[in-house]
């Protein structure tokens, strides 16, 4: 590990300013990512700047009765909340799939969303890789693409986005809350991630020395929600395919009819994939599965996957499918993720 | 530059100075000697580096000491109080959950940390219904249990050893 320095603020300015001022300084929060990035030399910062001291762990609920995580709450903490696990059950269960107890317990909401790609090339820094090194290559184009992309890469970078947490925000239309040397702003969480195109060293569109302070769910949403997440082995492993997904079925005319729906794929691109062509087929039609493969396909269509990774087009199709099938099952069908229907 | 550090180990009060570098599980072993945490990957990848930080389990190789600074660390060794073994101890050894015994402190950690978890009504993935208390099936025990692998595979004695020690914690 190369040296570096090591502060610890309590301050949201004092460490958005220390930022801006170094260059090479980077935050430290839960470690889980950075130090691991450390060790093996793919992040060589000057100075460490540790904000596990930094007030921002509490969960509040916002004047429209939507939720604020403050950027330091543990992963662990905010899966258990009792109001995360009624009205966002989704986020729960997005949160309770990722990674082992232990790294729930030291993970914070702000590093989750900025945890970097689980590239195998990436974390190896003696192969080439654009996005550790700009202009050095690709490893993983005619390589190892099982964890790749299926939707959205470029031609420089195939990667994508580990978060399960990021997948669920995504359907959620969650906004996460910036502290930057210019002050506050507020990014749509499907906003915070890029895609890949020429510039994949770049994840988010967050600049140097921006500290994420919170992020804000609206309030709960009328319907049914899960998140789905499928794996190489049952647990403390990532996403090969995720699905995170609320649907509301009206059920008062002759027959149900879809109101409204929100997709969110995961393990399947660069940041976590708000699916809205699936949606928008969705949206007013009757719920049965000819309505779920259509949405999908359409959703799929756009899909170019690589030599490694050509099985995570049927399995997000099955994956989808599967998913809309229990949400829309009627009130007997087993289901573990149901918000119950807010609707008057 | 070394930083000062103060951590109360399994009740001893240490202070040091650690380069910033050092990792509370290398802080533990190579300054303080402190062996009951063992380095098994040094990536968060297996859990045998699992201690209780002010009563919650985390890998110790993914933790840079300083940031746990005046904390509180509670490895496998200090659950025994005057040399009696703990109840997660002794079922441990009765349920023969362990081979080499290499993940044994990491997994007497993360059991400890789980079972407070649960006590909690924290749910896991497999827990039916989030809002509802927990049942620590076996079911649940091994998803719970899951950042802790065991290269001799002792997995299935591991389940029922804390699932003797879930009972009689009750
Ligand atoms: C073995 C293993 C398995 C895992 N499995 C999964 C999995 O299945 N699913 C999943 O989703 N994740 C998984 N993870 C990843 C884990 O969820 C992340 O490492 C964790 O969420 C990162 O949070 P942290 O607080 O530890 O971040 P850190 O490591 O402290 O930081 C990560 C990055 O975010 C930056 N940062 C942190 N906080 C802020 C902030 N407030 N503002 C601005 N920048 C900030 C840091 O500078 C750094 O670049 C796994 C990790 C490991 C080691
Ligand atoms: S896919 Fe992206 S992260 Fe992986 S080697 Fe290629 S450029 Fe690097
Ligand atoms: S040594 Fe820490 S998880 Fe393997
Ligand atoms: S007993 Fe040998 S690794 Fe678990």
């Amino acid at each position: 590990m190369n040296p570096f320095d090591y502060i610890r603020t309590t301050d949201t300015a004092d460490a958005v300013a220390v930022l801006t001022e170094r260059p090479d300084a980077v935050f430290l929060a839960g470690g889980t990512n950075l130090v691991d990035h450390l060790k093996l030399g793919v992040t060589e910062p000057g100075l460490v700047v540790d904000i596990n001291g930094l007030d921002l762990t509490d969960i509040e609920v916002l004047d429209d009765s939507g939720l604020r995580i403050g950027a330091m709450v543990r992963n662990s903490d905010a899966a258990a909340d009792m109001r995360v696990r009624r009205d966002y059950p989704m986020l729960s269960r997005a949160l309770l799939s990722g990674a082992s107890g232990q790294l729930r317990n030291a993970a914070s909401m702000g590093g989750n969303l900025l945890q970097r790609t689980r590239c195998v090339y990436f974390q190896d820094t003696s192969t080439p890789c654009n996005k550790r090194e700009p202009g050095s290559g690709c490893s993983a184009i005619g390589g190892y693409t099982r964890y790749h992309a299926i939707l959205g890469a470029s031609q420089d970078c195939v990667a994508t986005h580990p978060s399960d947490m990021a997948v669920a925000l995504a359907a959620l239309d969650a906004t996460v809350v910036v502290l930057g040397p210019h002050g506050e702003r507020r990014i749509p969480v499907d906003e915070l991630h890029r895609l890949p195109g020429e510039q994949p060293e770049r994840d988010t569109i967050l600049e140097h020395g921006e500290l994420i302070t919170a992020l804000e769910l609206p309030p709960p949403r009328a319907g049914r929600s899960t998140y789905r997440k499928i794996r190489d082995r049952a647990s403390y492993a990532f996403a090969l395919v995720s699905v995170a997904a609320t649907v509301d079925v009206d059920d008062s005319g002759p027959k149900p009819v879809i109101r409204e729906a929100a997709i969110a794929l995961g393990g399947v691109a660069h940041k976590p994939w708000r699916a809205r062509a699936a949606e928008a087929v969705l949206r007013g039609a009757e719920p049965n599965e000819k309505t779920f493969l259509q949405a999908a396909d359409a959703e799929l269509a756009a899909a170019e996957p690589l030599e490694g990774n050509r099985f995570k087009v049927q399995m997000a199709r099955g994956a989808i499918t599967t998913v809309l099938t229990e949400l829309t099952g009627g009130p007997e069908s087993k289901l573990d993720d149901t918000t119950e229907d807010a609707h008057e | 530059m070394d930083h000062p550090l103060n951590l109360t180990v399994d009740g001893q009060e240490h202070t040091l100075a650690v380069d910033p570098r050092t990792t509370l599980l290398d802080a533990l072993r190579d300054r303080l000697g402190v062996m009951s945490p063992k380095k098994g990957c040094d990536h968060g990848q297996c859990g045998a580096c699992t201690v209780l930080v002010d009563g919650r389990r985390l890998n110790s190789c993914l933790a840079l000491a300083l940031s746990h600074d005046a904390a509180a660390v509670t490895t496998s060794d200090g659950l025994a109080t005057d040399g009696e073994l703990s109840p997660l101890h002794r079922a441990f050894l009765e349920q023969d959950a362990f081979q080499c015994g290499y993940c044994t402190p990491g997994q007497v950690c993360s059991a400890a940390g789980m079972l407070q978890e649960a006590a909690d009504d924290a749910p896991s993935v497999v827990t039916e219904d989030l809002e509802a208390p927990v049942d620590l099936t076996d079911e649940e025990i091994r998803e719970r249990m899951s950042g802790n692998l065991c290269r001799c595979g002792a997995y299935v004695n591991i389940v029922a050893a804390v699932s003797q020690a879930a009972e009689e914690s009750r």
